[in-house]
């Protein structure tokens, strides 16, 4: 049973720091598809969206390329003694992958959302890009942005795929998906229905929250 | 009342910085200067030339719909760039096609009133006439709220007022960044005419009180009528007449 709950435990750990991770670009991408047109936009909103229609195991074999220790990603990692693959880190990575295409559509809808005119505005007041982002873009997009990052959030609980390629069943790697896997492979049936119970009441919390933010406060 | 000076970290990062300071004087008795608009603009089919250069505190953008007087504000405020041709306040260079000038939006200090106010919906009164107050300039910022009468909305959200309040609000917004020069597009035409009567004061008191340039677009005689010192018609983007009055 403690195995079930520190499997559980690190699983969400593991998620809310991939949602960490994955804000910043993510809020960068959404916010450049929303408000700018520039020449490999198209080719940006695509890549962005790949792991969305790419079977995950597929996101997971790029992923085992890039950061491998050949890869060039992993490589350069390794030479500042940062190993990667098969690591908590693995495990970080390919959530914030699977994460990033939930949170930037959703978030770009917030930000498209937003009345132009209030950027303008804040700008002809003095306001410098960065503040009109964070003053008035980011606080007029929050729901989109709350939404987007609790589906990323609630994606990277639930990610297999390209958990298990690029960080495998290991101990100290393991999440409950890929827990409840290896459990049921392994004929520990009752291991499994008590993951698999963990595993709904963390995603009964989630969409209750998110159901929450959606239909919640009125914005102020 | 005491003219605002126009201070602030925004000063600093002028770039071309050839405005006269007028440091703190007194009075609305200082010319601020002519206003340059030599520019072409061009938007699909339509174009908008300019080849004005206006000495007066008020002045009055009229014209049918469609012949670009939002483009002529939205031009001077940095929202649009045009082809080719100067913009100027006074003697500080907005834009320059040749010499390469185009100061950004946010370091024009040009306030800009929008038809639609624009008040940022998640900030109460208050915040949103801080947002663009200097920092140290609390001096400004009490003046224009005791201008426009705001003292007892400061607390409310924006989205309980009413449209005579907004079109204040959005106004004291704009002064209380200290704007070189005010754009105002039909600050009125949103409102009935009892309002407009009661709007219409307000306006006044900035021209005398502020001494800060208005460039407005209207439709209404008696507005004009009540504040422009030239009114500019403008036809198909084309300035067509240019007279003291209308």
């Amino acid at each position: 049973m403690s195995d079930i709950l520190s499997v559980a435990a690190f699983t969400a750990g593991m998620a809310a720091l991939a949602t960490a991770v994955m804000l910043p670009p993510g809020l960068a991408v959404a916010w450049l598809l929303a408000r700018r047109r520039f020449p490999g936009h198209a080719v940006l909103e695509t890549l962005v969206s790949l792991p969305l229609v790419l079977p995950p195991v597929a996101t997971g074999l790029i992923l085992v390329t890039v950061l491998g220790r050949r890869g060039p990603l992993g490589g350069l990692l390794d030479r500042i003694g940062l190993e990667v693959m098969f690591t908590w880190r693995a495990v970080v990575a390919a959530m914030a992958v699977m994460g990033l295409p939930l949170l930037v559509r959703s978030a770009r809808a917030g930000f498209e959302q937003v009345d132009r005119r209030c950027e303008q505005i804040a700008a002809t007041l003095g306001a410098r890009p960065a503040r009109v982002f964070f003053t008035v873009s980011l606080p007029l997009a929050r729901r989109g942005v709350l939404a987007g990052a609790l589906l990323g959030f609630s994606r990277a609980l639930g990610e297999f795929g390209a958990t298990i390629m690029v960080a495998g069943a290991l101990p100290g790697t393991r999440t409950i998906a890929v827990a409840i896997y290896t459990y049921t492979e392994t004929g520990q049936t009752t291991a499994a229905a008590a993951m698999l119970a963990v595993s709904a009441a963390i995603a009964c919390g989630a969409l209750l929250a998110s159901n929450r933010l959606a239909g919640g406060a009125a914005p102020r | 009342m005491t003219r605002r000076r126009r201070s602030g970290a925004r000063d600093d990062e002028d770039p071309a910085g050839g405005e006269p300071r007028d440091g703190g004087m007194t009075g609305k008795a200082a010319p601020p200067g002519a206003i340059t608009l030599d520019f072409v603009l061009r938007q699909g089919g339509f174009a908008l030339e300019m080849r004005e250069r206006i000495e007066a505190r008020v002045v009055a953008l009229f014209g049918p719909s469609g012949a670009g007087k939002t483009t002529v504000l939205e031009s001077i405020a940095g929202l649009r760039r045009p082809r080719r041709g100067v913009i100027r306040i006074g003697e500080r260079t907005l834009f320059d096609s040749a010499a390469g000038v185009d100061v950004p939006c946010h370091r024009r200090r040009v306030g800009y009133v929008p038809q639609d106010l624009a008040l940022f919906p998640h900030m109460n009164v208050r915040g949103n006439l801080l947002y663009g107050a200097a920092a140290g300039a609390e001096g400004g910022f009490e003046q224009v709220v005791a201008l426009l009468e705001l003292g007892p909305l400061l607390d409310r959200d924006v989205a309980g007022l009413s449209g005579g309040e907004r079109q204040r609000v959005a106004l004291a917004r704009a002064l209380a960044a200290s704007p070189a020069l005010l754009l105002l597009d039909e600050p009125l035409a949103a409102l009935d005419a009892a309002l407009r009567s009661r709007i219409l004061p307000y306006l006044e008191r900035i021209r005398d009180e502020l001494a800060t340039p208005m460039l407005y677009v209207s439709h209404a005689e008696a507005e004009v009528r009540a504040l422009a010192d030239r009114v500019l018609v403008l036809d198909a983007g084309r300035v067509v007449r240019s007279a003291p009055e209308l």
